[in-house]
């Protein structure tokens, strides 16, 4: 490309093609797999993030329970906000290349190829 | 005992500097059109995008404050680091690749997509500047304290001087090398940052035969005031019912306010693809993760090798906490070392603010609102990014000044709290919720803001308290100090009602062209080619 900055107004389709896309089974079955990952996990996420807030701010003795040496019940639920933090990135990632990325690229390339 | 010193501080921060402007008068040879100066012709790569995120992220007050508060604090420190993190995951899984697909250099390209342009830009730009101007002003007045800490300056006018020092550099880094200059300033800090404070982490560990265990029993046996209290929760936010409130407050603003960050949210315009705002998401997690783990350690290191006597005797108090580890650890080439890290902080932050205040002011203010669109992409949006930046720059110099020794702490979570309440629910809405309209996004924008900024106004934070702003004054109606558990459901809640109770239908073509392009990423800005 020759140009310096891509403008979608120029070599985009139309506005008729975007709804066709959106009505396509295609792209709802792209939209089905993004939403049913990311809705889910979020609320997990969340979830599991406020109640160990609740429990930090409303349960000290529980949290302060020791476990092995000085460390506590607390120190690890944190630790593993850490690690579930770690592995939901790396599950999505792995969802993300796997399911949504090369129907994307598919999409993409219809609505692309269509508009020159 | 090891001494400070002033003049190594200062000469290896100067070394940083040059060091820096050097990278970024480089970086600045290709910077011709707006793609590049504000979006760094969209060529970086995740990786280095992850890191520059890191680098904006990891304020001073991550550093420093997590480490001090963990140090005086014990586990309540911990806590903090822990929204912080959490927060990434709103961020990786609904925001930041829908927003790379369909924006191109501000928040207000998404938020006003499929809505009347004008009154939605201005609404997203006004709470873009709401939220940069109150960060801004918090690292700035932040570095009045560094200054006494570090260099050993207690007057007033020579904090001004270093104040007004920083405030020049970061408005050069800015002018000079635009975006590409502001990414290459917090790739560098971020590596320094991550790097020092691995090393310092591993030496503290190694002390204690890497047995965690023995580190926190040390920082009891060292803490004889706070004792066993410090390994569990409730040392700082436990005392009463109001401010364990105050702490879930605070808790849903942080991991809410993360993925509503301007400047956090243009970092994703740097990169070409997507996958690589996907990648860079997922490089930040891990950098800030692991560097979470780092302030720990740290933290409960100051404790055990320190004590929180000195620490509380130090001027800047908590935020001593970490230099004086360095300084204990590795004597005063150390403490210069972390001393500079510290500064190029705070220099890296201001600067990436500093850019996204100018950018929306440019490019939703002037480009679309002022020339409704004329001039986008033209020379005259790059020059008036550059003039806004200049007064930014002034205007945070004075307000860093005047603000200079004042409780700012709660700028930040004021900062936070207008992003979780009136940012991420704008942004959320208009990707997911299809009905979604122009009244819906003003109401939730400008609701979700005057609630935030109002709850702040009266909450003792402001007045009331010894250590409020005010503290003469007593106009605390609102008990707590962060607004978040009332503001952010009232912005989401305003944006919904907003949305149902207008009569305008929202606009399914852009609607239609809004999904489609930011699930595939069709007609998504390019990077530019050199």
């Amino acid at each position: 490309m020759s140009t310096v900055e891509h403008t979608p107004s120029e070599s985009a389709p139309d506005a008729q093609k975007w709804v066709d896309v959106q009505a396509s089974d295609d792209f709802a079955e792209l939209r089905h797999r993004l939403r049913k990952f990311v809705f889910p996990v979020s609320g997990l996420f969340l979830a599991w993030y406020l109640l160990y807030v609740l429990l930090a701010d409303y349960a000290h003795g529980f949290m302060s329970t020791k476990v092995i040496g000085n460390i506590n019940v607390g120190l690890i639920f944190g630790l593993l906000q850490f690690v579930s933090t770690f592995v939901i990135t790396t599950l999505y990632v792995r969802h993300a290349n796997k399911n949504l990325d090369p129907l994307a690229e598919k999409l993409r390339e219809e609505i692309e190829g269509d508009g020159k | 005992m090891n001494e400070s010193s002033p003049i190594l501080n200062i000469s290896i921060f100067g070394v940083f500097v040059l060091i820096t402007l050097f990278v970024v008068i480089r970086a600045s040879r290709n910077t011709k059109t707006a793609a590049d100066y504000l979006a760094a012709g969209r060529a970086f790569t995740g990786p280095q995008n992850g890191i520059a995120i890191a680098g904006d992220y990891l304020s001073a007050a991550s550093f420093l404050g997590i480490a001090g508060a963990i140090a005086l604090n014990g586990y309540d420190g911990f806590l903090y680091s822990i929204g912080f993190l959490v927060a990434w995951l709103v961020a990786l899984l609904l925001v930041a690749e829908l927003l790379r697909n369909t924006g191109k250099y501000t928040m207000g390209d998404v938020l006003s997509f499929r809505m009347r342009q004008r009154p939605v830009r201005a609404a997203a730009a006004t709470s873009t500047m709401a939220v940069s101007f109150f960060y801004l002003l918090a690292q700035m007045a932040g570095a009045g304290g560094l200054v006494a800490l570090l260099l050993g300056i207690t007057g007033t006018g020579g904090q001004a001087l270093v104040i007004a020092v920083v405030g020049a550099l970061m408005i050069a880094y800015v002018l000079i090398g635009g975006m590409k200059g502001t990414t290459w300033v917090q790739i560098i800090k971020a590596v320094l940052l991550i790097a020092g404070a691995g090393i310092m982490t591993l030496w503290v560990l190694g002390m204690y035969k890497f047995n965690l265990s023995s580190l926190l029993g040390a920082a009891v046996d060292n803490a004889p005031k706070a004792g066993e209290k410090l390994l569990g929760p409730g040392l700082a936010y436990g005392k009463n019912g109001t401010t364990k409130l105050d702490f879930l407050s605070l808790a849903l603003a942080l991991v809410l306010g993360t993925a509503g960050l301007p400047h956090i949210l243009m970092r994703f315009y740097t990169v070409p693809t997507a996958k690589e705002a996907r990648r860079s998401v997922v490089w930040a997690i891990w950098l800030i993760g692991i560097f979470y783990l780092f302030t720990l350690v740290l933290g409960y290191g100051a404790g055990a090798l320190v004590g929180p006597d000195t620490i509380n005797a130090a001027p800047g108090k908590a935020n001593s906490a970490a230099p004086l580890l360095a300084l204990e650890l590795g004597g005063p080439i150390l403490l210069g070392l972390i001393a500079a890290v510290a500064f190029a902080t705070i220099l890296a932050v201001v600067a990436g603010l500093t850019i996204t205040a100018s950018a929306s002011f440019a490019h939703d203010i002037y480009a679309n609102i002022i020339k409704k669109g004329k001039e986008e992409d033209k020379d005259s949006e790059v020059k008036v990014a550059r003039l806004t930046a200049i007064v930014i720059g002034l205007v945070s110099i004075g307000g860093g000044i005047i603000a200079n020794g004042q409780n700012i702490a709660f700028l930040v979570a004021l900062a936070f709290a207008v992003a979780a309440s009136a940012n991420l629910p704008t942004i959320l809405y208009s990707l997911f919720w299809k009905r979604f309209n122009t009244s819906g996004a003003l109401w939730s924008i400008y609701g979700g803001l005057a609630v935030t900024i109002t709850l702040i106004v009266l909450s003792p934070a402001v007045s009331g308290q010894p250590t409020s702003m005010f503290k003469n004054a007593d106009f605390a109606l609102f008990p707590l100090s962060n607004p978040g558990i009332v503001s952010i459901p009232v912005a989401f809640l305003l944006g919904y009602l907003g949305t149902i109770l207008s009569k305008e239908k929202a606009d399914s073509v852009k609607q239609a062209e809004m999904e489609v392009r930011s699930l595939t990423g069709a007609g998504a800005e390019k990077a530019t080619a050199h």
